[in-house]
């Protein structure tokens, strides 16, 4: 009796201590994943496991039968004798739900995953999805507000975006938290799996290198493996997490020269931002690398025209040869359209003849479309982000309307091109930005706080009329938009757009804590205001930061039906899937 | 009475013996260089070094610029910036700094300053790719042995 009821009680007890103890998953509970789409499996048990033990089932069945690969098991992956398993590189083309368990002869843990398929055939020829990174509902406002204008109460013109039929608020948190970085959030549309800060084209597993987290299949692979061509075209540096988020697979979004390689390895057809320094071999003065890999000569060698300015970029894509370009024209960020067009700051007088958004996204449609099966692009308007987070609202406006102007010419092309390609407008995450009214230096008295017009007093901005590109040509007017932002760290408020160059609101002192820009201290009307956000430790913010508010999709063209309402961000991908049929069970040979 | 110490031969005289100071090699300062013309170009495919910057390869110089937050604690190791750094705290690497930064290594462990303080710094300039073995952080140009003082 007694050693019977024994094993019982032990029973109960595992079962009972079973989540503290039960092993990690990847792909994670709930995991929706393209049929036919290339991914990672692990699992982490919490101790050390022998390989006679462990059993890894998929409905019931062994892992082997359906996957046809053996994992390998790492006895020691933590260094503390906690042991996983990894299967790398496998699909799954039935479309359904599958019940995954991993089992240590001990404990045993279930996840599921939802397998789905896509139309057989595509509706849409080519893809561009456009991101303005940060890009809130206030930028957008704003925007229109300045580059459309306002006549008896009503807007006299729509941005471009403003006129795609489908809309969609879409939710960006990450599976580590509420608030996602550009990686994550950008992974969330090129892979449709959720993912943590900081990470690209993998879970957050507890592997020790970057590298060797559980990958998933990123759009670019997808799309160059079902014949189509890709491209990333934007105004940060082109390893930045938003155009990465095409190709690479790391745990650690800062990994710039691993990134350019994975570039080169996906042989994406148009790779055009800043950011030269990490393709440059580490011998060469100005050079990133950690090794002497000259990764301008490889792109060369595999036959990519290479372009530094726009000149030679507009060359390069009207010669009806090129079919694969890579263009750097910066060493760090492209420079935004204020300084590009107007204010001449930044590092304009450094780098003369840089594209904006727009020229480079008329250049790379120009090469992506000689391929006759189609296209995938992304665009990046990158820096309404960068601005926002220094606090630089005239700046982030300007690259607002520089992303509309983007959107503009792609319906243009579209609709001269077979009106068969499917356009996505969206953000990857907020900032906390609002239109609060308006600043007017003819106000009186001399206290700025009380210029602000609220309500009626907010009256219209009285920018000039945009010029024929679309923007005004003076930022510094008299009555300029109020455009404030809710998260801050210390700094100095100064009620003016910042002419001389970028805003730096706040720097980290000999004490490591974060204080306020004393740059800004004298200039008339400025005032202290203390921030909101943490000033010390590793997260101390010397900008401002990303918010966890939905961000918005508008989209048009051919599969767009399927955005509406609320939207997970990861849905987006599925759009994009669907619209081009990169999961239709034929689309590789495998079970 | 300011205007008449120096007329003449004795502003002559001043002047050569001003000369006759400055190539002293004991005495010499060193030689002040400007972030600007450290190199002859800065292009997407490269910086190139200038000429003066090369022919002081070795010798005592000075630069002016802003100590960055540093990459490890007590340390001796510090990158010196053209303008105040604001790092984005979520890309903390090198991935994110100006392509013209020059690391100092310092003759002592750096106690940081203000970083929105101009400093000047003072060592021996050495010229080309160089990995620092602590933080893996590539350089083109380092200044050794170095001390450093606030500006007023």
């Amino acid at each position: 009796m007694r050693f019977a009821r024994l094993p019982v009680a032990a029973a109960l007890l595992a079962a009972v201590c079973l989540p503290a103890a039960a092993q990690t998953l990847y792909p994670i509970n709930r995991a929706e994943i393209l049929a036919g789409s290339r991914f990672d499996l692990k699992v982490e048990f919490p101790g050390p496991v022998d390989a006679a033990s462990v059993k890894l089932t998929l409905n019931g069945q062994d892992y082997h039968k359906l996957l046809g690969k053996s994992a390998s098991l790492i006895p020691d992956e933590t260094g503390k004798g906690a042991s996983s398993l990894i299967l790398r590189d496998v699909t799954l083309t039935k479309p359904g739900q599958y019940s995954v368990e991993a089992s240590d002869g001990t404990n045993t843990r279930k996840v599921v995953w939802n397998v789905y398929a896509t139309p057989a055939k595509p509706v849409a020829k080519n893809v561009i999805l456009f991101i303005g990174d940060g890009f809130s509902v206030a930028h957008r406002t704003a925007a229109r507000i300045l580059s459309q204008g306002i006549e008896d109460g009503k807007l006299k013109g729509k941005l471009a975006m403003d006129e795609l039929p489908a809309m969609a608020l879409l939710s960006t948190q990450g599976t580590d938290s509420i608030i996602t970085d550009s990686a994550n959030a950008a992974h969330a549309y090129t892979t449709g799996h959720k993912s943590c800060v900081n990470a690209l084209g993998v879970y957050c597993s507890r592997a020790a290198n970057s590298l060797d987290h559980p990958k998933v299949e990123t759009l670019g692979e997808l799309a160059k493996r079902n014949g189509l061509a890709v491209g990333a075209v934007t105004n940060s540096e082109i390893e930045d997490a938003t155009p990465a988020a095409m190709v690479a697979h790391t745990r650690r979004r800062s990994d710039f020269n691993d990134i350019v390689k994975m570039f080169y390895d996906t042989k994406i057809d148009v790779i055009m931002g800043g950011g030269s320094p990490n393709f440059l071999p580490k011998s060469t003065p100005g050079s990133k690398r950690t090794d002497e890999v000259d990764y301008i000569e490889q792109f060369k060698g595999a036959g990519y025209a290479f372009t530094t300015t726009k000149a030679e970029m507009a060359a390069a894509a009207d010669d009806k040869k090129t079919t694969r370009l890579l263009g750097l024209y910066n060493t760090g960020n492209i420079d935004g359209a204020l300084d590009l067009k107007f204010l001449k700051k930044g590092s304009v007088s450094k780098f003369p003849d840089q594209p904006d958004v727009v020229e480079e996204m008329k250049a790379a449609i120009k090469i992506l479309s000689r391929n006759k099966k189609g296209f995938v692009l992304m665009v990046e308007s990158a820096r309404i982000d960068k601005y926002s987070h220094s606090m630089d609202a005239e700046r982030a406006i300007y690259d607002t309307i520089m992303l509309d102007k983007a959107v503009a010419e792609a319906k243009r092309w579209s609709k001269a091109n077979g009106n068969n390609t499917l356009i996505l407008v969206t953000a990857d995450h907020s900032h906390g930005v609002s239109v609060v009214g308006t600043v007017n230096d003819d106000a009186p008295g001399s206290d700025m706080r009380n210029k602000i017009g609220t309500y009626e007093d907010a009256g219209f901005p009285n920018y000039p009329a945009p010029n024929a590109e679309g923007y005004p040509e003076k930022v510094d007017v008299s009555k300029r938009i109020r455009l404030v932002f809710a998260n801050t760290p210390d700094y100095y408020e100064t009620f003016r757009p910042y002419l001389d160059g970028e805003n730096v609101p706040a720097i980290k002192n000999a004490e490591g804590v974060m204080v306020a820009n004393e740059k800004y201290k004298d200039v008339p009307g400025a005032v202290f205001r203390t921030g909101n956000l943490p000033n010390v430790g590793p997260r101390g913010a010397n900008q401002g930061v990303h918010t966890g508010d939905d961000v918005v999709l508008t989209a048009g063209g051919p599969g767009s039906a399927a955005v509406h309402g609320q939207m997970e961000n990861t849905d987006l991908f599925r759009v994009i899937a669907d619209a081009l049929a990169l999961g239709k069970p034929a689309a590789t040979g495998k079970k | 009475m300011f205007s008449s110490q120096f007329a003449g031969g004795s502003r002559r005289r001043f002047f050569f013996g001003l000369a006759v100071l400055l190539a002293s090699p004991l005495l010499r300062a060193a030689e002040l260089l400007s972030f600007d013309g450290l190199y002859k170009s800065n292009t997407v495919l490269g910086l190139k070094f200038a000429e003066r910057t090369l022919a002081l390869k070795g010798q005592n110089v000075r630069l002016r610029g802003y100590m960055a937050p540093p990459l490890k604690p007590e340390s001796k190791f510090f990158v010196l910036t053209r303008e105040p750094v604001s790092i984005c705290p979520f890309c903390s690497s090198d991935a994110e700094w100006p392509v013209d930064i020059v690391v100092i290594y310092a003759s002592k462990t750096v106690i940081p300053t203000n970083f929105s303080e101009r400093i000047e710094v003072e060592g021996t300039l050495e010229v080309g790719s160089h990995t620092d073995p602590a933080t893996g952080f590539v350089s083109q140009l380092r200044i050794r042995d170095a001390s450093f003082n606030k500006l007023r």
